[in-house]
């Protein structure tokens, strides 16, 4: 959709709206982006549980015979060999080997599969998978974006606040696996994701049915938290940001993305392409940097070695969790090894900075 | 919610004479609007500012924005404490978030700028 057209809602945009969330447009959606302070809804996720309104995020069901080779001939990761219940982290790439978008595949059924793309790429992503495979009739496309909302639930108890809503042992869904559960009394999607760093599940609930899963998550204790503090954990569990940190002018090796990528299947569109680039090796890649002086980097501000201009940030801004401001970037091979002292121009000034290993930011990991 | 003994500028900074000093910070509905303040950099000691030009820089989570001075004149101190706790301005903007301190040059710039309830008027037709 274009920019100019009225930006649509969610189903929880009253919610929003009743729990004193600020807006902000975003990617054709009319999004909360804080209700109060970013840094306590981020510490609410490190700590305790957060949740987000993430019905922005395409949803796109694939379904037929063909659904699991329409799939592997244009996803970055092997389709075909995906077990029902599981969900994979993936980039489209067009024939150079560019990133159109990153989303997560899930396998739903033997042939039945559920696409996440970005809220903005959505469309593109779709126009995309037409243009490759036009011959796909054997595979029905549906957009259900509008039918269901998505209910991110994340932090350190967010799965104990879900487990207690739900019918049966949901605590059993391990990392990147995804099932039918009873929660809140309606029948959900619940995958065991997310965009935060955090433990935690994201939640498909029939739209009616969203604003009561929310309320009686908050009753549990759950934060509600914008975008903002989305993109402050995102960043400091170091996951990349399509449109920020990778687009079509970089490919999955220079954005390190290397074990998302299976470019040796046979009618992958972006094979030889990406066979090339790994072979070849790149020359630049993402690097994650942390500042050594008092400054912020923020997105376009420039990377220097000295007077020499090396690169972009992509994403920078506080990390609270840290207590530090950190940032990411690409920089030529040269550059991307930890410990290496470069400088952020702010405001005309090198501030310095170093780099540092991705993620910034792990979390604890008990049983 | 605005104090009345300060003056207002359309940039949403407020300022209180002290003798012939200036104190200058921003409001509570800035902070408010800007929420989490996590880096301010203001001018030097010494330096000059002039009526409504920027003066420094004040970042939340997600932007950065201009500070501007409510009146003209030599900087005579800045808050150091903001450097450190830039939380400062939001938890109290009028008191302890303070951000410089202006020896006024020109008296008549005071007049240029609005009373509380002329402010209250403006944030009103903002929010």
């Amino acid at each position: 959709m274009s920019e100019n057209q009225t930006p649509r809602r969610t189903p929880l945009y009253d919610t929003h709206v009743g729990h004193g969330g600020r807006f902000v447009p975003f990617a054709g959606w009319e999004m909360p982006v804080r209700y109060n302070s970013i840094i306590q809804e981020a510490e609410a996720v490190r700590t305790n549980a957060g949740l987000f309104d993430v019905s922005h995020m395409g949803r796109v069901e694939f379904e037929g015979p063909g659904a699991a080779s329409l799939l592997d001939s244009v996803l970055s990761v092997n389709v075909q060999g995906m077990r029902t219940g599981r969900a994979h982290y993936n980039v489209i790439c067009d024939r150079s080997g560019g990133i159109i978008d990153d989303c997560i595949v899930y396998r739903l059924a033997e042939q039945r599969f559920l696409l996440i793309p970005n809220a903005s790429n959505t469309d593109t992503v779709l126009d995309w998978i037409e243009g490759q495979r036009p011959d796909h009739e054997d595979t029905a496309v549906t957009n259900i974006t509008t039918e269901i909302a998505m209910i991110a639930c994340q932090g350190p108890k967010a799965r104990d606040m879900v487990a207690q809503l739900a019918d049966s042992d949901i605590s059993k869904i391990r990392p990147f696996r995804a099932r039918a559960a009873t929660v809140n009394g309606v029948e959900t999607f619940l995958a065991r994701t997310g965009y935060t760093g955090e433990d935690g599940f994201e939640i498909m609930v029939p739209s009616e049915s969203a604003a009561a899963m929310w309320e009686s998550l908050m009753e549990l204790g759950a934060a509600s938290c914008g975008l903002g503090a989305r993109d402050v954990l995102r960043l400091e569990a170091g996951l990349l940001l399509h449109g920020n940190d990778m687009d079509t002018s970089v490919n999955p090796y220079e954005a390190a993305l290397d074990r998302f990528v299976d470019p040796d299947r046979d009618g992958y569109v972006a094979g030889d392409a990406l066979r090339a680039i790994r072979d070849e090796g790149v020359s630049r890649k993402i690097a994650a940097f942390e500042m050594t002086e008092r400054g912020i980097a923020r997105p376009g501000y420039s990377i220097m070695d000295g007077g020499n201009r090396i690169g972009s940030v992509t994403s920078g801004g506080p990390s609270p969790t840290l207590d530090t401001n950190i940032g990411l970037g690409y920089v030529p091979i040269a550059y991307s090894e930890p410990g290496t002292q470069i400088a952020i121009e702010i405001r005309g000034r090198p501030v310095e900075a170093k780099i540092t290993t991705l993620p910034f930011y792990r979390r604890s990991r008990s049983a | 919610m605005n104090p009345e003994d300060l003056k207002y500028s359309e940039e949403h900074e407020w300022l209180r004479m002290e003798g012939d000093n200036a104190v200058i910070g921003i409001t509570h509905f800035a902070q408010d609007s800007l929420g989490d303040v996590v880096f301010v950099e203001l001018p030097e000691v010494g330096s000059d500012v002039g009526q409504f030009e920027k003066m420094g820089e004040i970042e939340s989570v997600k932007a950065v924005s201009d500070l501007y001075s409510p009146v003209g004149g030599k900087v005579v101190e800045v808050n150091e404490s903001l450097n450190d706790s830039p939380e400062l301005v939001n938890d109290s903007p009028y008191e302890e978030g303070w951000m410089i301190k202006v020896e006024v040059s020109d008296g008549s710039d005071i007049d240029r700028l609005m009373s509380a309830s002329e402010y209250g008027a403006l944030v009103e037709s903002e929010s």
